[in-house]
């Protein structure tokens, strides 16, 4: 029944010099994936996408709302017709096209094994630092091959409905216990507590983490893993039978980054330029 | 609706069926004995244990049972150091621990005060006659008034026993695969959670059904007077008509 927690304390991006017929975009975000979209003390919605979105909104010229839902029903509210675009992080994967269309995509960040600095995996590196699941070459087998060792009997923690939890099933499902969170801060909790080994994540969820002071005692290990189930980076998602909106989304996020925007915004929040070009 | 979603997902939903049960079977057990002593403490005359009772009572019925599971689980986490000490971090690192330790606590504050309600229902003159055949404090209790207390306390046990069985789906909380576990983790990889929450609300609707049939036999055997005419339920339904007659039989 998270689809009927669809807040309604909104924000609307008054947008100066607007006519009254400006076309109006309803924009879901999550507010609990740091630092892509959160809530500040005061319990604004605060992050990367906020911002990003007020900037495509200005470029489509539309007068734009964000509201916040929370992450399992994402796509069914957007299907239910509760708002019309979807902000939150979420990586453009075949399974996901199947229900909802696409922008072309905005930001990728790879993803990432964190364990506690204590864990005995805490020095673990593989031979090739980066693994493109598009196309596994040898040397990436190998490393996969490592990965797959080193956390065998393992449990790793991982949020649901999410790219990395297909990842683990796919490629680790035999040898770990996976343990799944409804939300990404529930996983820390017990990341901390030592109920699970390993939690995989987003790099631009972790990179401002371990350097604030809740991550002071984990710390990023393994390679960075991009592709096959990770998608092909992080768009907006739109019903599909919205062709035009996926459109002027598409035209407004290609602006944006030649403007530069993206890359200015990524490495205000996620301190690396995480933009697609 | 998609029913070839339905078909497939039925049995992973199955399979999750003995979690349930096992969460709700094990922390009605170990709460129902512990409500037992709470609600006897509750009616004692001795301060400290009704005040222990009442304190009890009121902070677990007082504050949502999301909150309680999730303390004590995420809430353990946080003194990780202070549980290792004491040695019982290896039972509260457990999820399944977390979750039947709140849930007994939980359905103890409830039942006790059933249980109490029971027992404060007893007729007085019951308990003068047994103590008017010297019976000792130990016997009037077994004899008299736990089988009195449990007979009025039924009923409103039984609901306290439907509710449990749907208060473990709040152990998908805390990362307990329950049907609402699983369906939740069907959901978020099939984007339809009209069909999966369908299956699961089948499920919980079969499981109370069948709690609520022994539930109903028990009363009928614990207490037939108030049942002698009634037939079971099968028979009311297939003999429906001739019901009223039975009823005119009695009161003759």
């Amino acid at each position: 029944m998270k689809k009927l927690a669809l807040l309604t304390t909104a924000i609307v991006f008054a947008i100066a010099g607007q006519a009254a017929a400006a076309e109006k975009v309803r924009i879901a975000t999550e507010g609990a994936y740091a630092p892509w979209n959160y809530k500040d003390s005061a319990g604004n919605l605060v992050g990367f996408e906020i911002d990003l979105a007020k900037d495509l909104c200005t470029r489509m010229k539309a007068d734009c709302t964000v509201v916040e839902q929370a992450w399992d029903g994402i796509i069914p509210a957007l299907q239910a017709g509760k708002y019309d675009a979807i902000m939150a992080g979420m990586s453009i994967t075949d399974k996901r096209k199947k229900i909802i269309s696409f922008s072309r995509a905005y930001a990728s960040t790879p993803a990432k094994f964190v364990v506690l600095k204590s864990s005995p995996a805490a020095g673990f590196k593989t031979m090739e630092a980066d693994i493109n699941l598009m196309e596994v070459s040898d040397g990436e087998k190998a490393s996969l091959g490592e990965l797959v060792s080193q956390f065998k009997g393992k449990t790793v923690g991982v949020q649901v409905a999410t790219t990395h939890l297909n990842f683990l099933n796919e490629y680790l499902g035999k040898d770990v216990t996976i343990k799944t969170y409804d939300t990404q801060e529930n996983l820390d909790l017990d990341l901390q507590a030592g109920r699970v080994d390993a939690a995989l994540a987003s790099m631009s969820y972790w990179a401002p983490l371990l350097k604030g002071d809740k991550g002071k005692d984990m710390i990023a290990v393994g390679p960075n893993l991009t592709g096959g189930p990770f998608g092909a980076g992080v768009g907006v998602g739109i019903r599909q039978k919205d062709t035009k909106l996926v459109g002027m989304f598409s035209k407004a996020i290609t602006e944006s980054i030649a403007a530069g925007v993206v890359s200015k915004l990524a490495i205000k929040h996620f301190g690396f330029d995480a933009s697609v070009k | 609706m998609n029913w070839e979603l339905m078909n497939e997902s039925w049995p992973e939903l199955l399979a999750a069926v003995p979690v349930t049960l096992t969460l709700a079977a094990s922390s009605l057990f170990l709460g129902f004995f512990l409500a037992l002593g709470i609600s006897l403490m509750r009616v004692s005359k001795i301060w400290i244990f009704s005040n222990f009772a009442y304190f009890f009572v009121y902070l677990f019925r007082s504050t949502p049972l999301l909150v309680q599971i999730f303390l004590i689980y995420y809430g353990s986490g946080q003194f990780r150091d202070f549980f290792e000490s004491i040695g019982l971090w290896v039972f509260f690192r457990e999820a399944w621990f977390c979750a039947i330790l709140s849930l007994t606590l939980n359905t103890a504050a409830y039942s006790s005060e059933i249980i109490r309600g029971g027992i404060q229902s007893v007729p007085f003159g019951q308990i003068e006659a047994a103590k008017a055949v010297g019976m000792s404090k130990f016997l009037l209790f077994r004899r008299i008034t736990f089988p009195v207390a449990i007979r009025q306390a039924l009923p409103g046990y039984g609901n306290e026993i439907i509710l449990m069985v749907k208060a473990t789906s709040l152990a998908s909380t805390i990362t307990l695969l329950e049907i609402t576990g699983v369906a939740k983790k069907i959901i978020s990889a099939t984007w339809s959670p009209i069909e999966i929450f369908v299956i699961a609300g089948i499920f919980y609707l079969v499981i109370n059904f069948i709690v609520t049939r022994i539930i109903q036999s028990l009363e009928i055997r614990l207490s037939p007077q108030l049942f002698r005419d009634r037939k079971s339920w099968w028979q009311s339904l297939t003999q429906n008509g001739k019901r009223t007659v039975g009823t005119q039989q009695t009161f003759r």
